[in-house]
């Protein structure tokens, strides 16, 4: 036994050893990032910084999504320092940075100018005014639509719709037997699938998910209003098997023309007006997120994709410097240099929306920044609510419970329970949650 | 003497593979037990407390839980009767003398090759698609509605996946078990004029029995702890619909990030996989010797 | 059974068997089928032939270099096999030809200790990897990897040297033979099917891992399951490309599993045969 068991230690010993000797000059820069478009071509574009900074060795960890956060806060809650840029969304940033685990993003070179990042978005990465992460991309939310059907259907939707306008027109808009369906939204469970848009749906509706001493409201009318018309639209005028339906799903269904109207990210909006995807691109037409009559709300959608650097980075300098690259107005000429005006990140900078340039390659700009500037995340109901954010609720425990109701909401979709069962299992789920952690605090 | 000293040596053989795996088992076990008792929130590192009971009550009384364990009976059961069934009709049908039988001896073995979240997102995209999967296809085709799999058929969609990638590994065992039967005695009993049937079922079946326990063991080990295919297909919904018992405790601790609630279902799910291995072991170890 | 039956029996049975293979084998050929379409393509409706565009497995090594992940792979899997046959022979062998009356129990309790979820011990985990800094190291992975498939591996290889009689251990005693000798020269050689056999099986699970792999690893250790998990829904729907990294992450498998059928077919007995 004891042969065997040192000669495993002895080679134990031996790889860490040789793993060790590989990691010297030059610095090299852990980065994790999700697997979108963005980030992958940045991942491509990275010549440029590495020129200027021979010492800086990028490594790139590319994960979904799901997995990647995952991945990440177990490791940064457990102070791993496995990697020195994360690539985080505005979900985790308030919450990591209360935690302390974020380093601030301060003493950022001059020409970062830190005061061309779109207010909203910038407001969402700070707390106490002090910056914690540098936005990548940012989206709002909106409405995206076919002008061809609604010419041909006789209806016109308005810059901003109610959700009145939009029943009509997905009604009027419905071919089954052409396989055009009037209104496509989100159905995938999940906190930032499905919860996303109900959540942004219900803010539009009046409702809110806790009240001021956190409460769960899912019984409340807004609620029950919110739902019920949700089910009723996606019923009679959506795709089938619309539970299993993200953003991806809806993405292509909208593209190949089977979407008359699709509720969803402003980052959509270049994708169904690329001609090389999208056999509809001519004939889009975009609107704000759609509120209740009497309401005065769109759903207060804000996203973003970030790089935040962990506080427990032992190489934050180099990680600063790539960070303050990576989101820079030069990076965005860089791209739109080499890729075109459509690929440039959208929805972080004001210099970007009033370049001529930007606006004439995407004419969706104006709406999309429009979008992102009225999403008020500070205050997303009507009504007080004790938290932040926009299509979420920026608590630890949002996840899981955000998650949880999603699966609920998903199965009235499919069929599976009423809208008032899955309200009570919602009600009843998210208190018992929300008990567990220790609310009210 | 000489064998008190193989005695010995047999003693120092095992050692390090036990000692291995005891350090394997209590080591994690041990401070999943310690942490099962704690209010510990990997969001919230700064406040952790002594829970008591606390988490393995939540645990218990969470509405998914009981439907977490009929689905984990479910899939497991539902899995090892495809399995079983549908290896005993392959490997009859592969024995035969059968032409390009190397081919299809391959082509049958393949999906055991391929890692579960792989096999998961090709049925999910590939097949079983509304949209734009293989079956939507031909349901198209036959001028049906296709059907929604994921969200109409949660649990059974998952069994066929995984169905699908223990069938190989059943149809082999039993493949092997069926090459070995006597051809004289199924002559015989032939002659005696006994019918196809009723040979399968007083002498093939008898002759297989121990094949199957080995497939119902060591399948039954891997079925307790399938999460990635849910994972990648359903996440366990819509509802609970196909959370199994893995599953819940997957979504405490990578969702909820609740290492308190997550290490209570571990403990849990111990004790019950033991409860279930005994009883296995009651009911097919005495095939085994 | 070689039993000679009529020609027109073989036909229906090689229909039928044909049938159920490539029934069974499908969802592998259909996702290399698509791997080779276009984007367009590859959602347009079923379609047997694809327009044979490797256009998807540039992109996908485009985005992400291939052969870093793959030579992991490798690595582990070989690694963490032998490392289990070096701590499984023996302890297999003991217990094979000096049964004790907890043999079986002892093999049980290995077994088991494979039911514990692996993500309720994750925390744990980690932080010891943290701390011992076997954090994504290969070391570190090939250890958890071969206690994960030790229990297997000994199980085996017990089925596998139970069926060794032990009349020849004897007879070899007798002829003088020292244990070296007996192991070497006497046990080796009928040994040596089975340890192949289980050392293809251990290969293939340990290729397969997909959990531990992901959440112990970064980008030095990290092998095809870190690679294929970072092309599971991106934003789009693109399953050519997805189809791609799938294919090229189960084809050296897949491959050396088809070279070695005869073995592994061997191998996945577990004694069963008698």
């Amino acid at each position: 036994m004891t042969t065997t068991f040192r000669a495993l230690l002895g080679a134990t010993a031996l790889c860490a050893i040789g793993g060790a000797a590989a990691a010297q000059d030059p610095v090299t820069l852990t980065i994790a990032t999700v697997n979108n478009g963005d980030m992958i071509r940045m991942q491509q574009m990275t010549a440029p910084f590495t020129e200027a900074n021979p010492d800086i060795r990028l490594d790139w960890v590319t994960l979904e999504e799901n997995i990647l956060r995952e991945r990440v806060t177990t490791d940064i809650a457990t102070g791993g320092g496995q990697y020195d840029v994360l690539t985080i969304g505005t979900y985790e940033v308030p919450i990591w940075a209360a935690q302390g685990w974020l380093a601030p993003l301060e003493d950022l070179p001059d020409d970062y100018d830190v005061d061309d990042l779109i207010p909203a978005v910038r407001e969402a990465l700070s707390v106490d005014d002090t910056l914690f992460a540098a936005p990548f991309y940012a989206e709002s939310a909106m409405v995206m639509y076919r002008t061809d059907l609604a010419e041909a259907a006789g209806v016109t939707i308005p810059d901003n719709p109610t959700w009145t306008d939009i029943r009509t027109a997905a009604e009027a808009m419905t071919d089954r037997d052409a396989e055009v369906y009037g209104i496509c939204l989100r159905g995938k469970p999940g906190w930032g699938e499905n919860m996303a848009f109900l959540t942004a749906m219900a803010n539009s509706y009046g409702a809110r998910w806790f009240d001021t001493e956190w409460a769960p409201q899912f019984d409340s009318p807004e609620w029950q209003a919110t739902l019920t018309d949700y089910l009723e639209m996606m019923t009679n005028y959506g795709p089938p098997g619309a539970s299993s339906n993200g953003f991806n799903e809806n993405l292509s269904l909208f593209q190949q023309g089977r979407c008359g109207i699709w509720i969803d990210a402003t980052v959509a909006a270049s994708f169904v007006t690329d001609p090389t995807d999208s056999t509809v691109a001519d004939s889009v037409g975009f609107a704000q997120f759609p509120n209740k009559d009497g309401v005065d709300n769109h759903g207060n959608w804000l996203w973003a994709w970030n790089l935040a650097i962990p506080a427990s980075s032992q190489k934050q300098d180099a990680a600063r410097s790539f960070v303050a690259w990576a989101t820079s107005k030069g990076y965005t000429d860089m791209i739109a240099e080499a890729q075109g005006w459509r690929a440039a990140p959208p929805g972080t900078r004001t210099s970007l929306y009033e370049n001529p340039e930007y606006q004439e390659a995407a004419p969706f700009a104006a709406m999309t920044l429009e979008a992102i500037n009225s999403a008020n995340t500070q205050q997303s109901s009507v009504q007080e609510v004790p938290y932040t954010g926009g299509q979420f609720v920026a608590i630890p425990e949002f996840q899981g419970i955000g998650t949880q109701v999603g699966q609920t909401f998903s199965a009235a979709l499919a069929g599976q329970m009423s809208a008032d069962d899955a309200l009570a299992a919602a009600q009843s789920s998210t208190a018992r949650e929300m008990a567990r952690a220790g609310y009210p605090k | 003497m000489a064998t008190r000293q193989t005695a010995g040596l047999a003693r120092l053989m095992r050692a390090p593979a036990i000692i291995l795996l005891l350090i394997w088992m209590i080591v994690p076990l041990g401070m999943t037990l310690y942490y099962s008792f704690l209010n510990y929130n990997l969001l919230n590192p700064a406040n952790v407390s002594w829970a008591g009971w606390f988490n393995y009550q939540y645990f218990y009384t969470d509405p998914a839980f009981f439907a977490a364990i009929r689905n984990t009976l479910v899939l497991v059961l539902g899995v090892l009767t495809i399995t079983v069934v549908l290896g005993i009709a392959i490997a009859l049908l592969i024995d035969k003398p059968i032409w390009g039988q190397g081919i299809v001896r391959i082509l049958i073995i393949s999906p055991f090759f391929v890692m579960p979240p792989v096999a998961a997102l090709i049925w999910k995209n590939m097949i079983m698609h509304p949209s734009y999967g293989v079956f939507a296809d031909i349901a198209r085709f036959l001028g049906l509605q296709p059907v929604d799999w994921f969200a109409q058929y949660p649990l059974t969609s998952i069994i066929i996946i995984v169905a699908w990638q223990w069938l190989p590994f059943a149809t082999l065992i039993l493949l092997t078990a069926l090459q070995s039967l006597d051809g004289e005695q199924m002559e015989a009993a032939e002659m005696d004029g006994a019918g196809p049937v009723s040979r399968f079922i007083h002498l093939t079946l008898p002759h297989l029995a121990r094949a199957i326990t080995v497939v119902v063991l060591i399948q039954t080990i891997f079925l307790l702890g399938i999460y990635a295919e849910i994972l990648v297909t359903t996440n366990g919904g819509p509802g609970n619909a196909s959370t199994n018992l893995t599953y819940l405790i997957y979504r405490a601790a990578r969702l909820n990030f609740d290492i308190g609630g997550a290490a209570a279902g571990g403990i849990i799910a111990v004790i019950l996989a033991n409860i279930v291995a005994i009883f296995l072991m009651r009911a097919v170890g005495k095939n085994l010797d | 059974m070689a039993r000679v039956i009529t020609p027109r029996a073989r036909i229906g049975y090689t229909a039928a068997a044909w049938i159920v293979a490539l029934t069974l084998f499908f969802p592998i050929l259909y996702t290399i089928i698509t791997s080779l379409k276009t984007e367009q393509e590859a959602i347009a409706g079923f379609r047997m032939i694809p327009s044979f565009t490797l256009s998807s497995f540039e992109a996908v090594q485009n985005q992400n270099n291939y052969w870093r992940p793959f030579t992991n792979s490798v690595i582990l899997a070989v690694g963490s096999t032998l490392v289990a046959l070096v701590v499984g022979i023996p302890a297999a062998w003991a217990m094979a030809f000096s049964p004790t009356k907890n043999t079986r129990g002892i093999l049980m309790w290995m077994l088991s200790t494979k039911m514990m979820p692996a993500v309720a011990v994750l925390v744990p985990i980690y932080l010891i990897f943290l701390r011992t800094g076997l954090m994504d190291t290969r070391t570190g992975l090939i250890i958890v990897l071969m206690l994960m498939n030790l229990p297997i591996v000994i199980w085996m290889l017990y089925t596998y040297f139970r069926e060794i009689p032990g009349e020849i251990l004897e007879a070899a005693r007798m002829d003088g033979a020292s244990l070296k000798d007996e192991i070497l020269y006497v046990l080796t050689p009928m040994a040596i099917p089975g340890i192949a056999s289980t050392m293809l099986l251990n290969v293939i699970l340990a290729w397969n891992e997909a959990f531990w792999t992901i959440q112990l690893t970064t980008t030095n250790a990290a092998p095809l399951s870190a690679f294929i998990a970072s092309f599971s829904s991106p934003q789009g729907l693109f399953w050519a490309k997805l189809s791609a990294a799938s294919v090229m992450a189960i084809a050296p498998i897949l491959i050396m599993g088809w070279f070695s059928q005869k073995q592994l077919v061997r191998g996945l007995t577990f004694g069963a045969v008698k």
